[in-house]
């Protein structure tokens, strides 16, 4: 674990600044309490974190490369452009770095019973996968939309021996996956660990997932500082709750020079109505345990998040990112889902790298920055996931017909 | 006003019976028949009234209430409305106290201070925020002092003894106890004796104790009702009132009101 600077230190409520804190029914105040303990004496011991190294290393297939994007850098014509390639991980996405983390906790907690929401399906099958590696029983909540524009990842899940249960109630998408979820550890609260797949919900999640997470950013200081010599002007992710940006971005918070960037999902376009970008149209408030911005109406009722990404359409926002936005640590900007239909299809064609529909939206924003950069300039984007998962919405969304096999 | 609530029990107790507590959706299905079956709660046996508050995402409530909410607010139903429901109320009845009950952030959004205000001025005596527990619920319970407004707090089967102290301390009015690990509507898990436990959280908090989830008979509430000073029966209510009606959800409070009274 790095060493954590004051900022980035949640106090003792949990709070980073005004955000986070622990908004739950009393029922699970004690659990989190018992899970925050069990994890400040983990993340104290060698012999935890050296585990959780060894399977880093040869499970995971850390670390994962640096990889300097020529042609994409050629076609911006500023900046240079490098990728952290965490879609190369096992299981296709940045995911399973929190999920070897949380799921070595549960073993040593004993708890015997995994539970996990997802919604693009990529941290659905990190669960399931790293609790089929330790013989774990998991059981994955999905918003029945998500089910259906993820089928190939649900049947990873399934093949990984996890049960998925569809969420029928509200939108169907990753909030109410979320709220099933806690109604589940609500109800089974003696032998169940709760999997949280992003940096948000109660004290400790948004700090414990970040710190599982936290590996991509400091191999990426490692290797910038080898191949250039020198920090990045800026480092670039997407954001959904921002579990792949807040692991990018910690190491390099105290480090001023650098500029963190994340880029929310707008959707239709932000003045739409029709997005998921917390941050940029959202205002503060209270949902699934912690305080931070939300898509809310004018009586504090969630709106529907809208984006093309599974992975990205969430009312909500981890709290970290609440703080670092509100203090002007690091900037949140947007791209709409043509724009990460264009440049999903760019990058497919200049890079060879089919990246998921969540990292095609950081695509345009890293290539605007390069240009206001200029050719002295160098940027790390985070390409936290592979598009194999989205090739049928993608198909989809171009009037293409695939076979999805099931469905003509 | 805890004044309200603590007459109630006083009476009951008086008489050597546990108070009957009935749960609402405010709003469902639309303000006019919920403000109708609001007004005759009391007449049907009901002592102390929950006025549920409809929110988009009740990570605790079961489907029934999930539900219900979800028809209030395709109703139209907001915060304010609630408020109203509860002020329309008071126009008529001055010592059933109302209990409103519901999720953080639409409260938040009102802000704290204003929605204590507002509550006070509605004729409301307290509050049940399901997903504010004591670590975060300091600014309410400032707003609420102001006006002598009850917070009340839950106590659940995790609260361990260690922890009893913090959920108590500061409590007016009663306790909540949660009769069971689980959400709204569920199935009793444990049909067993709460004796202990109520004992336990009456002797810390020296506030009466109601036990709710998982009752949804007369037969259970008469059983709790030995145990408890006062029994909560809300997703039963609601479902009826969803699939029968009106009348038969207020022929089922009063089934269970008198079972409560009779224990």
């Amino acid at each position: 674990m790095g060493k954590p600077e004051n900022i980035t230190t949640p106090d003792e409520n949990g709070r980073f600044g005004d955000f986070g804190g622990r908004y739950v029914a009393e029922t699970l105040m004690p659990p989190i309490l018992e899970l925050e303990a069990a994890y400040e004496d983990a993340k104290a011991d060698p012999k935890f974190l050296s585990e959780l190294d060894e399977f880093f290393a040869h499970y995971v297939g850390r670390p994962s490369p640096l990889y300097f994007a020529e042609r994409l850098t050629e076609f911006a014509d500023g900046a240079k452009i490098y990728f952290k390639r965490d879609e190369l991980n096992h299981t296709g996405a940045h995911k399973i770095n929190n999920c070897m983390g949380q799921i070595l906790l549960a073993k040593r907690m004993g708890k015997t019973r995994i539970i996990a929401e997802t919604g693009a399906g990529q941290h659905g099958v990190a669960t399931a996968t790293v609790a089929a590696r330790f013989g774990l029983k998991c059981i994955v909540y999905m918003g029945a939309t998500d089910i259906v524009r993820q089928k190939p990842n649900v049947f990873r899940m399934r093949l990984l021996g996890a049960e998925v249960r569809a969420v029928h109630s509200g939108t169907a998408t990753l909030k109410d996956a979320m709220n099933e979820a806690l109604r589940d550890w609500v109800t089974n609260v003696g032998d169940t660990f709760y999997c949280i797949g992003t940096v948000a919900g109660p004290h400790p999640y948004p700090a414990m997932v970040r710190d599982f997470q936290a590996i991509i950013g400091r191999e990426a200081k490692t290797q910038i500082l080898e191949r250039e010599g020198r920090l990045p002007d800026a480092v670039v992710a997407c954001i959904g709750g921002g579990s792949n940006a807040m692991g990018l971005f910690h190491e390099f918070v105290p480090e001023k020079s650098v500029r963190l960037i994340g880029v929310e999902a707008a959707g239709r376009g932000v003045e739409s109505g029709l997005h998921a970008a917390s941050l940029t149209g959202g205002t503060p408030g209270v949902l699934h345990g912690n305080r931070t911005y939300l898509l809310q109406d004018e009586h504090g009722q969630i709106k529907d998040a809208h984006s093309i990404s599974a992975g990205l359409d969430y009312p909500g926002i981890g709290p970290e990112h609440a703080h670092l936005h509100d203090i002007g640590r690091a900037e949140y900007v947007s791209a709409t889902d043509d724009e990460a239909l264009h440049w999903f299809q760019e990058c497919a064609r200049l890079e060879g790298i089919l990246p998921a529909l969540e990292p095609s939206h950081a695509i345009p924003r890293t290539v605007d920055l390069a240009k206001e950069l200029g050719k002295d300039g160098l940027i790390i984007m985070n390409m936290c996931g592979r598009g194999d998962k989205d090739v049928f919405t993608i198909a989809d969304a171009l009037g293409e017909h695939i076979s999805e096999g099931t469905e003509g | 006003m805890t004044q309200r609530i603590d007459q109630t029990f006083a009476d009951r107790k008086a008489k050597g019976q546990a108070a009957f507590v009935a749960y609402i959706m405010g709003g469902d299905p639309d303000r006019a028949s919920s403000q109708a079956v609001l007004n005759a709660l009391p007449e049907n046996g009901v002592d102390i009234i929950e006025l549920g508050m409809p929110f988009t995402d009740p990570a605790a409530d079961g489907p029934t209430i999930e539900e219900a909410g979800l028809r209030s607010l395709a109703a139209g139903t907001t915060l304010t409305t609630i408020l109203e429901m509860a002020a329309e109320f008071r126009k008529t009845n001055d010592t059933t106290p109302i209990i409103i009950m519901g999720y953080c952030n639409p409260v938040h959004h009102m802000g704290y201070a204003n929605f204590a205000d507002k509550a006070k001025a509605a004729g409301i005596d307290g509050a049940i925020i399901v997903d504010l527990p004591p670590e975060e619920d300091s600014e309410l319970r400032e707003a609420f002092a102001v006006h002598d407004l009850a917070l009340i707090r839950l106590a659940t089967p995790t609260t361990n003894e260690a922890r009893l102290p913090l959920v108590v301390a500061g409590t007016k009015g009663f306790v909540y106890y949660v009769s069971m690990t689980g959400i709204t509507g569920a199935a009793f898990s444990q049909a067993g004796s709460v004796t202990e436990q109520v004992a336990k959280v009456r002797k810390a908090s020296g506030l009466p104790v109601v036990v709710g989830f998982g009752v949804k008979t007369p037969k259970r509430a008469a059983e709790v009702a030995k145990d408890a000073d006062g029994v909560v029966v809300g997703s039963a209510i609601v479902k009826e009132l969803h699939e029968n009606g009106p009348d038969a959800a207020l022929a089922l409070v009063k089934l269970l009101a008198d079972a409560t009274h009779g224990a």
